[in-house]
């Protein structure tokens, strides 16, 4: 046992380890840790080893039992399934269902925080209320809608991304405003007056001064409609029906789709390719997500 | 009130450089070049009720925009304009559609319906004269080269002089003479511009050709060509006549007068049906229909309260666990805590919908020789019946949500957690509180302040969780009793989608009008909930 000496020469004996104790405080804490980190990997080392079998299809009970790049190369090589398009596809509608709800939410409630207005209550809950209408529900309508714009320009209708950028955008306020509403607020309003003070317009104040300060919640309702669209299957699924203008989410449930030729390995691969950079980039942005969807409801 | 106006003034002066009022003026033609195109268009079209609309939308947004003053509607407009597309008019839309009969044959207009009725029902005039037929194709459109002949000698009558005479349509245009035609004996063969499609080519395009109909005139009544084997084309007629001024179908063959009904079909007196119908507006008859019939009722009350545990238990559940591991991990001697928690949100990180498609993957034992993934690794292999179970089902879907939702639940409980002051804690230990009591008495209703709302917005969301039924279950096992594609595991939002686009009969009537009754529910839930949580807050 070792020893160690305290200032006065004293010896102090190091505490005995003790399994029990040890157990009773942070053990049993491992093991129901370890349970559920198993619960939480299972699935997705099941979808990366079934990506790695060349087989097609998981046959045995084990995980990662052959290891082969086919099914990768499957589904980059597939002609009618063409994958890189898919992925840029959902890039760009992502991307761009990002930006335009983030600037269109930011100017939104920087009204509501910063003006006052008769309606300005109301408004805001008007919005947040419209909003909970799921979008999926009125798809015949928004279908007829593009097929008129679609119509008139082409460019915008059926098929088009831009056009599903514009559907996307109907949802870009309501309770993307309000948790924008909140994180606005807590922008004290004396470096407006300042800024007011020193000659600057409405519009500088929002573009230059504001804007900069809530970057943290602009980043994360990027992120979320990000993630919101390429999530999105129903609407994708209607409004693009060309493989080449299709999203990822619409292209690989083709994989799987058909009832009698499901082809798991090509899927679990795209799966996997699909989900990494969205999943890194989550994780490293997961504390500001959990602050900005906290901060609209702690407040 | 005038100091107000002055700083208003000020504000406004101060509003920007030229280069930034030259950019607002450019965007504002832009969209005003963009709308006035929009309205001609429209104008051709003879829609003249959107092209009004267009117009007056244009009009608010240079108001709006080239007036002094009025700072918010400048902020606002361009969200809004987006939002009274997509989603306030098309929910408008939406609910209009409850009220019709839009489905598989009502979804046009009446003068579509009685084109494709007199179009639709043809056959072939007895005795009446062939003609000879050359397919041509021009432009990728197949067209009729036929040749009439001269009415045959009748013994004993003295014929008038005649010349064959050659004619040319396609199944737009109906039927012109032309002269230009080349003859191969007494037959038209080929036309200059055209393309002649050759005896071969006609057995391989067989389908493609025996569906076309020529019109024989502009008038629809005076009947069609069609062939049967690519070399004589004979007149067809409509079975049916139509009498404009009586508004009435006549069957020609059995005499049976068919006449208009208010749901949007032509109805014998013995109650036969033409189709296609149209569109028309019905009132109340989805809403009636949803409620009078049993074979949609029943389904309809099963599809509703499954919502509602499904969208209640997937909540409690996540929230549970996520509380949970969140009070677990929450101690400071525990080492690797950061560990643990970054693999145990992975889950939320991975893309949610294929989620949904990789635990279908492990769930099925669809196939005699393969059994699903779950089966063989924790079942020892025996064919347990996940996702064709009704009961099964429903378990095997809360587990996976589960599964989706407990690490957003566990993030979300640590931050409130964190926020909670440790003097707290401490005080209520001396008073000799034990920790159970903390917990219960101090952190949870604590706890449940800033976390109530999250609550609620997990339980909207699941209440309209499409994909992750769509995905995993796809609404079945289907229920073979229900007059409708439905499923045990089917939830409102599921249900409507299969109504209107996974049916032999695409209802979007019908499932517009439950879409207002979902509308309805949603609403509600909000406004009491947003109540409630406000009533939380005050408590505080």
């Amino acid at each position: 046992m070792a020893t160690i000496t305290d200032a006065n020469g004293t010896v102090l004996t190091r505490p005995k380890f003790n399994l029990l104790r040890w157990f009773g405080q942070t053990g049993w804490r491992h093991i129901v840790g370890i349970f559920f980190v198993i619960f939480a990997l299972f699935p997705l080392a099941y979808v990366l080893s079934a990506s790695l079998n060349p087989s097609g299809i998981l046959a045995g009970s084990r995980l990662f039992g052959e290891v082969g790049l086919d099914n990768y190369v499957k589904l980059l090589t597939n002609e009618n399934k063409p994958f890189a398009m898919w992925f840029m596809n959902s890039m760009l509608v992502g991307l761009g269902t990002a930006v335009g709800t983030v600037f269109l939410g930011a100017l939104a409630a920087y009204s509501f925080s910063r003006m006052r207005f008769t309606g300005r209550r109301t408004g805001l809950l008007t919005l947040v209320l419209v909003q909970m209408f799921p979008q999926i529900l009125a798809i015949i309508a928004i279908y007829s809608v593009m097929q008129t714009i679609g119509g008139i320009f082409p460019a915008l209708g059926v098929n088009s991304h831009i056009g599903l950028i514009m559907i996307y955008l109907g949802g870009a306020l309501g309770v993307n405003t309000y948790l924008m509403y909140g994180f606005f607020n807590t922008v004290p309003s004396e470096i407006d007056e300042a800024a007011k003070i020193d000659g600057a317009g409405h519009a500088r104040i929002f573009f230059t001064i504001i804007l900069r300060l809530v970057a943290p919640i602009l980043a994360v309702i990027g992120l979320l409609s990000f993630i919101g669209v390429t999530n999105d299957f129903v609407i994708a699924s209607i409004m693009l029906t060309e493989p080449e203008s299709q999203t990822l989410a619409v292209g690989l449930f083709k994989y799987v789709a058909d009832a009698n030729f499901k082809e798991w390995g090509p899927f679990a691969a795209g799966a996997i390719l699909a989900a990494l950079p969205v999943t890194i980039l989550f994780l490293f942005l997961q504390k500001y997500i959990v602050g900005g969807l906290t901060a609209g409801s702690v407040k | 009130m005038a100091k107000k106006h002055n700083t208003d003034r000020l504000v406004e002066a101060a509003s920007g450089p030229t280069w930034v009022i030259i950019l607002k003026i450019m965007l504002l033609a832009v969209v005003t070049a963009v709308s006035v195109y929009a309205i001609f268009m429209l104008v051709l079209a003879n829609d003249y009720v959107l092209a009004s609309i267009v117009a007056v939308a244009t009009l608010a947004i240079n108001y709006i925009y080239l007036r002094k003053g009025a700072l918010p509607a400048k902020y606002l407009t361009p969200g809004i304009i987006f939002l009274l597309i997509f989603q306030v008019f098309v929910v408008g839309y939406s609910a209009f559609i409850g009220f019709t009969n839009y489905s598989t044959g009502h979804n046009g207009t009446k003068e579509m319906a009685i084109d494709s009725l007199l179009e639709g029902q043809l056959e072939r005039i007895p005795d009446s004269p062939e003609f000879a037929l050359s397919v041509v194709e021009k432009d990728g459109v197949i067209n009729f080269l036929v040749t009439q002949d001269c009415p045959a000698p009748v013994e004993g009558v003295e014929s008038e002089p005649c010349e064959p005479q050659v004619f040319i349509g396609n199944a737009t245009t109906p039927l012109q003479p032309v002269t230009n035609a080349n003859w191969l004996g007494d037959k038209a063969s080929s036309l200059p511009g055209y393309e002649t499609i050759k005896f071969d080519q006609i057995l391989e395009r067989q389908d493609e050709i025996l569906a076309i109909t020529v019109p024989f005139t502009d008038d629809p009544t005076e009947g069609a060509l069609q062939t049967t084997d690519g070399r004589s084309a004979y007149l067809y007629m409509a079975k049916l006549v139509y009498d404009p001024v009586a508004d009435t179908m006549t069957n020609t063959e059995t005499g049976v007068v068919y006449t208009p009904s208010a749901t949007g079909s032509f109805v014998s007196e013995s109650g036969e049906e033409l189709q296609p119908g149209w569109r028309t507006i019905v009132g109340l008859d989805n809403f009636i229909k949803a409620i009078n019939e049993d074979s949609i009722r029943e389904p309809f009350i099963g599809v509703l309260i499954w919502t509602f545990v499904f969208a209640f238990l997937s909540m409690a559940f996540t929230f549970i666990l996520g509380l949970f591991l969140a009070i677990m991990f929450n101690d400071p001697r525990m080492k690797l805590r950061k560990f643990y928690r970054i693999i145990v949100i992975l889950p939320y990180a991975f893309p949610a919908f294929l989620s949904a498609l990789v635990w279908a993957g492990m769930f099925r034992n669809d196939t005699g020789d393969y059994n699903g993934f779950i089966n063989q690794m924790f079942f020892g292999g025996a064919s347990i019946p996940w996702l064709s179970d009704p009961l099964l089902a429903k378990v095997s879907l809360l587990l996976v949500n589960l599964w989706l939702g407990f690490p957003y639940m566990f993030l979300v409980t640590t931050g409130a957690l964190q926020a909670i002051p440790e003097e707290l804690n401490e005080a209520a230990r001396v008073d000799g509180a034990t920790p159970w009591q903390i917990f219960r008495r101090i952190k949870f209703p604590l706890l449940m302040v800033s976390v109530a709302p999250l609550l609620i917005s997990t339980f909207a969301f699941n209440f309209n969780n499409f994909n992750l039924i769509y995905m995993l279950t796809g609404g079945g096992p289907a229920d073979p009793r229900a007059g409708m594609n439905v499923g045990s595991t089917d939830i409102l939002i599921s249900m409507v989608y299969k109504i209107a686009f996974d049916s032999s009969v695409r209802d979007y009537g019908l499932a517009s009008a439950f879409t207002i009754l979902i509308f309805l529910i949603v609403v509600g839930i909000s406004v009491v909930s947003f109540r409630r949580t406000k009533m939380l807050e005050d408590l505080n």
